[in-house]
């Protein structure tokens, strides 16, 4: 462009013909204008990441190097002032056209960092407009050609258009809040400094008479279009970051409690403990209501003392201010509670002869457990406003959030330690059943046991102490759950020693309960029934001790009946009388009898009309199940105790055990 | 759910125990019988409303046999159901305990003990 301007000047100086149209600077112009443009907005736009901070800065260090060159130029036509050199327009023309290369770089440059501006907070609308914007300035990029004056109408429309626009996108400063006082601060001097080089710069291009010139380029509608776009967004930027100043500090608040409030919440996951949690809130909410002093009493469970968290406050103080505040008056109850009672209260109070002059006070509740409170104080009395105690409640419930979800993780781990702990009890009980009851030549047995809890209370044993004598206990701890699980273990304990001994039933019931005298709870029995099957004999010798009634079936017959005989539960009586209360029976036994031993979950397993099973439906299901193997006459009692029972769950650990004798007997 | 009403007629003290006492309700009852035997000395349970009797239920009229049997106390059981009584009579506890019909006749068991 300048070449060709040049060479225009050189040709009309010296009245030469150039042979170089005149629209080939032009051309020129404007090729260089769009590679300007193209260059920064390529340029800028990999800066994606930069923020506005950063572009203003750019902006201002390329208006500070144009200035430079500007003045290099400035300072070598001073030089060449009283030259011939200096008189010659060709010389003129030169430096008019390295200054003006020089403010179009600038003026394009901060116009693309404007663009950016506008753009902080983008819309459909303003894209639209913005392009139309941009199109307009290229159509009028080619209006060159026509060299319209400034008297020219088309001139004035198209300038009043951009000028226009200008106001338009001036008012998309979204990017303003976003910056706090002192970013604000050092844009309003970046600002101000960018539109004193404009000014210089448009000055610098004035300075040049239209008379020396052969070709002022920089009077277009596009150069002024730009100029009137950049110094006027320029300006309102300006004037909005100023008005924007004294409200920084509430836009810096607000952000900061978000902040903080982010800490309170995020504190379980970045690995904080509850201590560091009361911290936050104590720090947040003195910054928040920017508190001369703060106390925070963190209740201790267990402990009638409160741990206390201080800020700027001694000890001795908080026990001053605490006598001061009944002196004052309660400005205001906070909680919508009807019990006026301080101590759960939120409420400000004014403090009356001492240093400070206003107290917030908010107690910290989970649910209605309480744990803490917080003190606000001021140096200023009515120091405390809505907003103040808004946040402060915001702060606290996202506090006590914080520690409950401490507190419920806490509980969760410990409830998983408690399941596991539970589960080992449960293997360790379900090992103190027989895995299998060892089947004799001349009796099949089953045997089924289930808990109402994770571990149970009921006892079965068998034990062959030789080729003719099997041994079967059956026991019932009073009680489910854990408690119970450990006394029948003891249980299975004493079964073991005494079955060796070869003692009757009553005589094993009298020693068990002799044992478990110094073994079991006040509130607790056993209650257990012995049977020693003697094939040599042909009988089943048993003994009840409190224990639910043995059922016998007499194939022969067709009839099952009780054995109830008198008995009483082990543990009841702790002394030696028990012997009064235990008897011996005695059962011929034949091929195909059945002996059903079981304990009371499964009579007394209740349906949802509260009807127990029962003996008699357990009798009938006997009987004509009879003629099948223990096996399925075990399937069919549990089948038909489950179906009766429904959707109700057991509530009492069941067992059952059916022995029936086969014709093997000598 | 188990619900315990106590009034005192002449120098009984009268229990009355309804629903069921399982393992947690048991507990209520126990605790009204240890606070009614530190003042009073003839006590009556009426069983009437008595549904159902659990093993830990049982428990707690067990504990108490010893202080009767010292004669601490005096304490009868009356209008049991079928069932309730099977289950005292199945852990031999009736032996220990004394249970009749009527409230008469346990005022008059009590009176004689």
């Amino acid at each position: 462009m300048a070449t060709s301007g040049l060479m225009l000047t050189f040709s009309q100086s010296n009245d030469i013909p150039t042979g170089i149209p005149i629209f080939l600077p032009f051309l020129s112009f404007i090729i260089f204008f769009i590679s300007l443009y193209v260059f920064y907005h390529y340029h800028l736009g990999r800066l994606k990441n930069a923020n506005l901070q950063d572009l203003l800065w750019k902006v201002f260090v390329t208006g500070l190097i144009a200035t430079i060159l500007s003045f290099g130029l400035k300072l070598f036509e001073f030089l060449f002032r009283n030259h011939k050199v200096g008189e010659n327009s060709l010389f003129i023309n030169f430096i008019y056209f390295l200054n003006l290369g020089l403010i179009l770089a600038f003026l394009i440059s901060t116009f693309v960092v404007w663009e950016r501006f506008i753009f902080y907070q983008k819309s459909k609308r303003l894209i639209y407009s913005w392009r139309f914007f941009i199109y307009l300035l290229l159509i009028s990029l080619f209006l060159i050609f026509l060299q319209l004056r400034y008297d020219d109408p088309a001139f004035y429309i198209f300038i009043g258009i951009s000028f226009l626009s200008s106001i338009y996108f001036s008012v998309n400063l979204k990017w303003v809040p976003y910056l706090n006082y002192r970013q604000k601060w050092k844009s309003i001097l970046l600002f101000l400094l960018i539109l004193t080089y404009l000014g210089y710069f448009l000055s610098q291009i004035k300075s040049y008479s239209n008379d020396v010139l052969v070709l002022d380029l920089f009077v277009n509608i596009t150069t002024l279009s730009i100029s009137l776009f950049v110094i006027v967004y320029g300006i309102t930027s300006v004037l909005v970051l100023l008005f924007n100043l004294p409200t920084s500090s509430v836009f810096d608040k607000k952000l900061e409690e978000i902040i903080n409030l982010q800490r309170l919440s995020q504190s379980r996951n970045t690995g904080k403990n509850k201590e560091e949690v009361y911290e936050i809130l104590l720090e947040s909410s003195v910054s928040a209501v920017m508190a001369d002093a703060a106390w925070l009493d963190i209740d201790q469970p267990g402990i009638p003392e409160t741990k206390q968290l201080r800020y700027k406050i001694k000890k001795e103080d908080i026990l001053d201010v605490q006598e001061h505040i009944p002196k004052g008056k309660i400005k205001k109850l906070l909680s919508t509670d009807p019990v006026k009672n301080l101590k759960t209260n939120r409420y400000i109070a004014s403090i009356r002869d001492y240093k400070y002059r206003s107290i917030l006070v908010f107690p910290i509740f989970i649910q209605n457990d309480s744990l803490g409170t917080l003190n606000l104080l001021k140096e200023i009395s009515d120091g405390f406003n809505d907003e103040m105690i808004d946040i402060i409640g915001t702060f606290i419930n996202q506090a006590s959030i914080s520690i409950e979800n401490f507190n419920l993780i806490d509980a969760a781990i410990e409830n998983e330690r408690y399941i596991k702990e539970l589960n080992i009890a449960k293997t360790v009980q379900r090992n103190l059943l027989p895995a299998v009851l060892e089947k004799s030549d001349f009796f099949d047995i089953i045997g089924f046991s289930e808990s109402a809890d994770e571990v149970g209370g009921d006892y079965y044993d068998i034990f062959k102490l030789n080729e003719d004598k099997t041994i079967i206990i059956i026991g019932d701890v009073s009680g489910k759950g854990t408690s119970a699980a450990f006394h029948m273990s003891q249980l299975k304990g004493i079964f073991h020693s005494l079955v060796q001994l070869q003692l009757t039933p009553k005589d094993f019931l009298i020693y068990a309960n002799n044992a478990l005298a110094k073994g079991l709870d006040k509130n607790s029995f056993i209650t257990a029934a012995y049977y020693i099957i003697d094939r040599k004999t042909g009988t089943i010798e048993f003994s009840r001790a409190g224990h639910c009634p043995t059922l016998y079936y007499d194939e022969s017959k067709n009839i099952a009946n009780y054995f109830y005989g008198i008995g009483l539960g082990l543990g009841i009586i702790r002394n030696n009388e028990f012997y009064r209360y235990v008897n011996i029976d005695k059962i011929k036994y034949n091929p195909k009898d059945i002996l059903v031993l079981f304990t009371d979950g499964i009579t007394e397993a209740r349906n949802n009309n509260q009807e127990e099973f029962g003996y008699d439906r357990l009798k009938n299901l006997i009987i004509e199940n009879a003629a099948l193997t223990p096996v399925e006459i075990k399937d069919a009692i549990v089948q038909a105790m489950y179906s009766f029972c429904g959707t109700n769950a057991p509530e009492d650990d069941s067992t059952l055990i059916i022995i029936k004798f086969n014709e093997n007997r000598t | 759910m188990i619900t315990i009403q106590t009034n005192k007629e002449e120098d009984f003290y009268i229990i009355k125990v309804s629903g069921d006492v399982d393992a947690s309700s048991s507990i209520h009852l126990d605790n009204k019988i240890g606070e009614i035997i530190k003042i009073e000395k003839k006590i009556l349970v009426d069983c009437n409303d008595l549904q159902y009797i659990s093993s830990a239920g049982l428990g707690v009229f067990m504990s108490y046999i010893h202080e009767m049997e010292e004669g601490e106390i005096k304490m009868v059981l009356f209008g049991l159901g079928n069932n309730v009584k099977n289950v005292f009579h199945i852990l031999g506890l009736d032996q220990l305990i004394n249970m009749v019909e009527t409230k008469e006749d346990a005022k008059n068991l009590v009176d004689a003990i």
